[in-house]
């Protein structure tokens, strides 16, 4: 559940607002790098949780 | 170069392989040992969400939206965080209940109602039709772009070819053909089918693989590697306004509005019903779901925007539709059999998801729209047909063909005027429509049938109107003039701007007017109206299902009569005969029965038949269909009677043990007080025993020192030898008064005393009394009086024993009056029932604690002022007992330093008159 809300917080106005721009790392836009990077970590965290959970 | 026939021959020979999949699992799990029985084929099968619109749509989105294709896939993610609370209980309701569609969920939850599963029925067919279209115009696109690279790059304007000619109508029947031999060879209770499940799996391997293979081909065959792509496709102006989202992305509007569309679709579209929910082997798959799948998404994302950028930047602006990309760049590669292998990727992104979509909605169609209608019709008998199966059977695969045929017209009317994932949206939309109606049901228990009803229709008209008829019109089919100037020329009827608001993309629009009018309605409709009692037990066993975790199935309250065969045959008609037999037999196993004759039809088993009738014709008609053989008698009055009176019964009995305890809790205190009192007797005779050997031992001593003075002294003067012996005589009169004392006390106490009764003249007695003390009384100086009015009635008793007591308290008086002017005063009075007797003195008197003793066995007041107490302790004791005797009372009233006042009365015999003639 505050995986859920983290998740929105993450993906929404405004702090993907924080990300436009022209800033790039390693010759990617940021957007694109954030998004990835955040989504990855937000999977991360679920499973960590689920298979914590189960064992 | 790539012949048609070559692409025929990769086509057929990919679905055989398909099929083949499909019938090992089939066969595997007839034999009990399921291949689809683990948490990564289940997350597997979830990845029917990535469709042809993922796998070519994507990329034109990107293409035109730059980041804005995500959105789409963020959503499912954040709903997975959510699927512990939310699709568990799906998952677990749906076993509970049998439920095998997204319509019969929500007709179940309001009370099994027919209206709003057709209702459900209606939005879900029209709703998902643009997305069938979708998955069609992917594999003709991509059917025609393969086979005539590089000719026709250039998207052809459609000019409708007759249908015929068309080879996307007979992909749609191909594709019909295939759902039918797939998903509807026999009927089954629990409308699951192992070995699509074992065939979708596989395929959303191979679109990933497909897609990734082409991903990477492209980033680091075409170019060297993810920064160089970026870096060269900053350099041109277009792509790098793409990248930054709030540019060429539209607004973060659109971004939230996707997203939440995405979250709800992911739950909510008819395919992700069937396998998340009906096609769940074991909810424990869930757990590794959750973060498994939006792994998936994630994985199939990451080349998405590199296929665009690569495909943009390789290909001359407007030359190459962008949705088609993925095929493109391999064939301008010469990669040939990449291209091939991306074909075979998007072949199967597109027949997963018709074949389960069509399937789930052929039930649907079937259970909830056709069969509720048929067994409606008198005039066909329905009721009375013996084997219903092949019926059903045949409902569903003509539902599959037509819902295959209305996509094949959707995409012949207005495929062409919108870009792959524009129609997925209005789908998407669509289904959205059901999340007021579903969630609310799931989680707030006030919601009704007729709020789901009202709030259903308005979102699924706002939803007509501002999107589906729009894209009617964008195809020409309806009158441009109704986007332009609205309904009948009304400004404000403009399908997308409704009542004149502006500033948001179709998509959000239709999605904020339609949840508006949707949650509005189905929140203040349900508030309304209360539940009916249906309703109400419906929305308990959903709410509350994670908290009942063996439903009770039947009430105790059902009464019916039904035979088990007439139930047997009942389900025969709609699962055939044969399964019938052994899901009898299952039943009986579960009962612990032997044989499936010795079952009773009792509410367990009707429930059980009709959860597995509903499984094959959805809920609301499994109800009707049962209540057909079962007679269901209404409860009498009587039976209400007697269970009323069951109840008041226990109720009173609980009374009378709560009254029982009562009772034992007092009589346990009474014990335990008794217990006490005896310990307390215990304790005093203890303290009797030694008090009498003291007060025996105390003349014994004195009288044996005397003796053995005088026997060891023989020469000891005639005067005190005569002293000595006299003390002897004393102290040898008092032990034989305190032995007589004793005894008496004993014999009083114990009954044994001799009593001796005559008719006694009180004044006589204490005249007798005062005459023997006064000696005493004189020695002393006390001044004793006595009032006695003349005329007393006689009592009846023991002479010797009222002077004993008279006597006993006079010499109290006497001893404890020590001041120089001392008075006792007797006082005798006629009471209504009884003479009193009072012997008042002016001595020291009695402290109040000591009031309450005296008439305890030796227990005598001591203080400074009195001395040594002379008596044996006995006196006022006996005293006691004897006036109790004779139902007197004997008491002490005595303020210390004024005097005592001693008084008893002996009750008069009842009538003198009486006594007298006696």
């Amino acid at each position: 559940m505050a995986l859920f809300l983290l998740g929105c917080l993450l993906f929404n106005y405004p702090l993907l607002s924080l990300f436009t721009g022209d800033t790039r790392i390693w010759g990617i836009p940021l957007i694109y790098v954030y998004l990835f990077v955040a989504w990855g970590v937000l999977i991360g965290a679920m499973a960590l949780i689920i298979e914590i959970q189960d064992h | 170069m790539i012949t048609g026939a070559l692409i025929v021959v990769i086509s057929f020979a990919y679905v055989g392989l398909l099929f083949a999949i499909a019938y090992y699992g089939d066969k595997r799990a007839d034999a009990g040992r399921s291949i689809i029985a683990n948490p990564w084929i289940y997350t597997l099968s979830l990845a029917v969400y990535c469709t042809s619109w993922t796998f070519y749509g994507s990329v034109g989105r990107a293409a035109t939206t730059g980041i804005g294709f995500l959105p789409i896939y963020l959503g499912p993610t954040l709903m997975a965080a959510l699927w512990w609370y939310v699709l568990l209980k799906m998952v677990r309701i749906s076993k509970a209940h049998r439920i095998t569609s997204i319509a019969d969920f929500i007709a179940s939850r309001y009370g099994k109602s027919h209206v709003l599963g057709g209702l459900v029925t209606i939005i879900a067919v029209l709703g998902i039709v643009p997305y069938i279209a979708l998955q069609l115009k992917a594999i003709s696109a991509s059917f025609s772009t393969i086979l005539q690279y590089p000719e026709s790059l250039v998207p052809v304007e459609s000019e409708a070819l007759p249908f015929l000619q068309d080879n996307t109508f007979y992909v749609a029947m191909l594709l019909a053909a295939f759902t039918i031999l797939f998903g509807t060879r026999h009927l089954d209770a629990t409308e699951r089918h192992e070995g699509l499940v074992a065939a979708i799996a596989f395929e959303s391997v191979v679109k990933l693989v497909a897609f990734i293979a082409v991903g990477i081909f492209v980033t680091y065959g075409m170019f060297d590697g993810f920064d160089d792509l970026f870096n060269k496709a900053a350099l041109i102006p277009e792509l790098n306004a793409l990248l930054v989202q709030g540019g060429a992305s539209g607004n973060y509007m659109t971004w939230a509005s996707l997203t939440v569309l995405s979250m709800l679709a992911i739950i909510l579209l008819p395919r992700q019903f069937q396998v998340s929910v009906v096609e769940n082997v074991n909810e424990r798959h869930l757990n590794k779901a959750i973060w498994l799948f939006p792994l998936y998404l994630f994985a199939i994302n990451i080349f998405v925007l590199p296929i665009a950028l690569g495909g943009m930047m390789h290909f001359p602006a407007g030359t190459v539709d962008a949705d088609t990309f993925v095929l493109t760049l391999p064939l301008s590669g010469d990669k040939t059999w990449l291209a091939l292998l991306a074909f075979v990727g998007g072949l199967s992104a597109s027949t997963g998801m018709v074949i389960v979509e069509a399937i789930a909605l052929s039930t649907m169609v079937c259970n909830d729209l056709v069969m509720p209608i048929l067994l409606r019709l008198k005039a066909l008998r329905l009721t009375e047909r013996a084997d219903l199966s092949s019926l059903l059977i045949g409902i569903r695969r003509a539902a599959i063909v037509f819902v295959l045929v209305l996509g094949y017209v959707y995409f012949y009317l207005a495929g062409e005027a919108y870009a792959l994932v524009s129609i997925g949206l209005i789908s998407f939309s669509a289904v959205a429509q059901f999340a007021p109606a579903m969630l609310g049901g799931l989680f707030w228990k006030g919601g009704t049938r007729l709020g789901a009803l009202f709030g259903l229709s308005a979102g699924f008209l706002i939803w007509l109107y501002s999107l589906l008829l729009p894209s009617f019109a964008k195809s020409g089919w309806l009158p441009i003039t109704f986007l332009t100037e609205g309904m009948l020329g009304i400004d404000l009827l403009k399908p997308q701007q409704l009542l004149g608001m502006q500033g948001m993309d179709e998509i959000s629009h239709c999605l904020f007017w339609s949840m508006l009018a949707n949650i509005g309605l189905y929140v203040s409709v349900s508030l309304w109206r209360r539940p009916t009692a249906a309703e109400h037990s419906q929305a308990n066993l959903f709410v509350d299902v994670l908290r009942h975790v063996a439903a009770g199935s039947g009430s105790r309250f059902w009464r019916g009569s039904a035979t088990v065969a007439d139930l047997q045959t009942l389900l025969g008609r709609f699962i055939g005969p044969e399964r019938a037999n052994e899901s009898f037999a299952a039943y009986a196993r579960s009962q612990g029965i032997d044989n499936v004759e010795q079952l009773t039809a009792n509410a367990v088993l009707v429930h059980y038949v009709e959860s597995q009738i509903a499984g094959a014709i959805g809920s609301a008609s499994a109800r009707d269909m049962v209540a057909s053989v079962v007679v269901e008698e209404p409860l009498a009055l009587e039976e209400v009677m007697t269970i009323i009176d069951e109840a008041s019964q226990a109720l009173a009995y609980s009374r009378q043990l709560e009254q029982k305890s009562r009772e034992l809790e007092a009589a346990t205190n009474e014990l335990l007080s008794a217990n006490q009192r005896l310990q307390e007797l215990d304790r005093l005779k203890d303290d009797f025993i030694s008090t009498v050997t003291h007060e025996l031992r105390t003349p014994l001593t004195s009288i044996r020192a005397f003796s053995e003075i005088l026997g060891d002294n023989p020469n000891l003067e005639t005067t005190q030898r005569a002293k000595f012996l006299g003390i002897i005589t004393r102290e040898s009169e008092r032990l034989t008064r305190l032995i007589n004392q004793v005894l008496d006390l004993a014999k009083i106490e114990s009954g044994a005393a001799e009593w001796h009764p005559s008719a006694l003249d009180i004044r006589e007695v204490i005249e007798d009394a005062t005459a023997a003390l006064s000696q005493v009384y004189k020695e002393r100086g006390i001044e004793l009086t006595m009032e006695c009015p003349g005329g007393l009635p006689v009592v009846y008793a023991d002479r010797d024993r009222i002077f004993q007591v008279v006597l006993n308290l006079l010499s109290n008086a006497a001893n404890f009056c020590d001041k120089p002017e001392s008075r006792v005063r007797i006082t005798v009075a006629e009471e209504d029932t009884a003479l009193r007797i009072e012997i008042a003195d002016n001595g020291i008197g009695i402290s109040m604690s000591d009031q309450n003793v005296i008439f305890e066995k030796f227990r005598q007041v001591s203080d400074a002022v009195a001395g040594k107490p002379k008596g044996s302790g006995l006196g006022l004791a006996i005293s006691r007992e004897i006036i109790q005797h004779y139902q007197g009372r004997l008491w002490v009233e005595s303020t210390p330093g004024v005097g005592s006042t001693f008084a008893f009365t002996l009750p008069l015999p009842r009538s003198k008159m009486a006594f007298l003639a006696a």
